[in-house]
């Protein structure tokens, strides 16, 4: 299976934005704005297409629009919360002018703009170019590294924000950064591997994890390694039946492990302020 | 989008206008189909937005995807297919909803992955359909031009029963989405409640999202409802300016589309986010009239 190079692209960019969306997924989940990360990866399609039809390059359209789309739900939103209405009412504009902006680049190339819209919704993870696959890598990488740095403060102020702002986290800039980084994330996991297969790497694995257990830091820690697995299972399924898409199979095996865990545990463990904070603080005695 | 039409041209003589604008008998369908659906989707999404699920919402218009999808595969009728997909959709996030505590960070993963699952099986049956998917982009943004009269009168029969639905559980509805512990222990059924709403909500965007396309039935969902919340607290009144501007955006995205040739889908989204925008621009004016005046100490506070 290794020896073809669009293999090992695949299972390197895979495996690298899937740490990524695993990660950060769980602050996502943890925060419920699973719907930011939904608007943002939306958000890259009208970026791209505006970038296509501007003639600028696809990669500089992808990561302004999303990163500063990101920033301005938080800004909007209540203690850089982005709320769900105002990011339902910014996607639906986003979307609207990402129509203008087929409109516009189709009006100039003729047909195939259908074609630009699946890709960038879609992605194909088995299309990637080896290249390609090693920038998707150190992308994600950079942004595993900013997430965990930030990791116990952005815990804090996700789990407790008014003690957290209390004791001189700056809970607004860490969750305009989560945001940013939630944006980078979008922008570079839409292009590599589709809109579609990252929410699925943001929620499913990210939702099991916070069911099996109550401590945060295993809960991050475990809400990688699904979606890693997930993404190494559907990765070889899809490779064995030729048929089957890889973003399917792989959130195929996420959806099926967040059921299993939901269908398992009796009720979430919740994440208590005093008890999660507690396991927060616990780690640095 | 349709380029067949020399004579017309927007004036300021508005009578005008609109008789150009109903000069043509699919203008006038297209016309009455997005007046029944901004009535329909207003009144849904007025609740929506009030019970903050948006998400949800976002993730039932997406469901027309493996909908449709689904039907070419089998060969069925796409509304089979759409009605299927959106109610099992809703059924599946009402379900994990219900727990004895509403859980925003569950909430959230589980329609997140709702949504992904559900595209992924679109993709899925697309790719063992194999054939070409015909109107891929009408899924996502509508075909509003091409809607016949059967599908207008099928459109309002489903509008009457939606508002019959709200009209029946709307007064509890509404103390359940307000403050749902106090509505519960005054013997509100507040589970089933939310499981019919989502179910409506589901069958609504099902309705809808054959004519409209899935963007536009969740611009039409989330905006008027949002900009109305923020002009007015009143119940009565807020659910009124809802539908009208619901109306309204319609009309005005319809026309603008009919005379500059742009799809429907941005100008109704464009208007839509427009008026949102004034009014939020507004509500800040209103309430924080420092920010704009700059004078912190000479403005008092409202007593």
């Amino acid at each position: 299976m290794f020896a073809q190079e669009f293999v090992r692209s695949a299972w390197l960019a895979g495996t690298a934005i899937a740490v990524a969306g695993g990660l950060i997924g769980y602050f996502v989940v943890l925060r419920a704005q699973v719907f930011a990360g939904d608007a943002l990866s939306h958000v890259a399609f009208t970026g791209a297409l505006a970038a296509a039809a501007a003639g600028i390059d696809i990669r500089i359209g992808l990561f302004a629009a999303t990163i500063l789309i990101a920033l301005m739900l938080g800004a909007l939103g209540d203690r850089s919360h982005a709320d769900d209405v105002t990011i339902g009412v910014t996607f639906a504009a986003i979307l609207g002018l990402g129509v203008y902006f087929l409109a516009l680049f189709s009006t100039g190339s003729g047909g195939g703009n259908g074609l630009l819209g699946a890709r960038a919704l879609f992605g194909s993870i088995f299309g990637l170019s080896a290249s390609d696959a090693v920038i998707a890598a150190v992308i994600a990488a950079g942004i595993v590294a900013v997430l965990l740095a930030i990791a116990r403060p952005l815990l804090f102020a996700s789990v407790d924000p008014a003690v957290a702002a209390a004791r001189g986290v700056p809970v607004r800039a860490l969750g305009l950064l989560l945001l940013a980084l939630l944006g980078a994330t979008t922008a570079e996991a839409t292009q590599a591997i589709g809109a579609l297969l990252l929410l699925g790497l943001l929620a499913a694995p990210a939702g099991a994890a916070q069911r099996l257990t109550a401590n945060p830091y295993h809960a991050l820690g475990l809400s990688a390694a699904i979606a890693v697995l997930c993404t190494w299972a559907g990765l070889t399924l899809s490779y064995l039946i030729p048929r089957l898409p890889p973003s399917s199979a792989i959130i195929a095996f996420a959806a099926g492990i967040y059921l299993l865990a939901f269908l398992t545990t009796s009720d979430l463990r919740q994440l208590r302020p005093r008890g999660a904070m507690s396991m927060i603080r616990g780690t640095e005695n | 989008m349709v380029s067949h039409l020399p004579l017309a041209a927007l004036s300021v003589d508005l009578i005008s206008d609109f008789r150009q604008l109903t000069a043509y008998p699919f203008m006038v369908n297209a016309l009455e189909a997005g007046t029944v659906v901004a009535v329909m989707a207003g009144v849904v999404g007025w609740f929506m937005v009030l019970r903050r699920e948006t998400f949800a919402g976002h993730t039932l218009s997406v469901m027309a995807f493996p909908g449709a999808t689904f039907a070419l595969l089998l060969g069925l009728s796409a509304a089979v297919g759409y009605y299927t997909f959106c109610g099992a959709c809703a059924l599946v996030i009402a379900a994990a909803a219900a727990g004895r505590r509403r859980h925003r960070g569950e909430e959230s993963a589980v329609t997140g992955t709702v949504q992904a699952f559900g595209l992924a099986c679109g993709f899925l049956f697309l790719s063992l359909y194999q054939g070409v998917l015909a109107g891929y982009e009408n899924l996502l943004f509508g075909d509003f031009l091409g809607i016949t009269r059967g599908q207008v009168l099928t459109l309002a029969i489903v509008c009457v029963v939606a508002l019959g639905f709200f009209a029946a559980v709307g007064r509890p509805l509404l103390f359940a989405s307000v403050d749902e512990p106090v509505a519960r222990a005054s013997g509100v059924p507040v589970r089933a409640l939310s499981l019919a709403f989502m179910l409506a909500l589901g069958l609504t965007v099902a309705a809808t999202a054959q004519i409209t396309g899935a963007l536009l039935v969740f611009a039409l969902l989330v905006a008027p409802a949002a900009t109305a919340q923020l002009i007015t607290p009143r119940v009565g009144a807020s659910l009124a300016l809802t539908v009208l501007l619901g109306i309204a955006i319609t009309w005005v995205g319809l026309a603008l589309a009919y005379f500059y040739n742009y799809p429907v889908g941005f100008y109704i989204t464009a208007v839509a986010f427009l008026v949102y925008l004034i009014a939020r621009l507004a509500r800040a004016a209103i309430d924080h009239p420092t920010l704009m005046h700059g004078r912190s100490r000479d403005v008092q506070a409202p007593a």
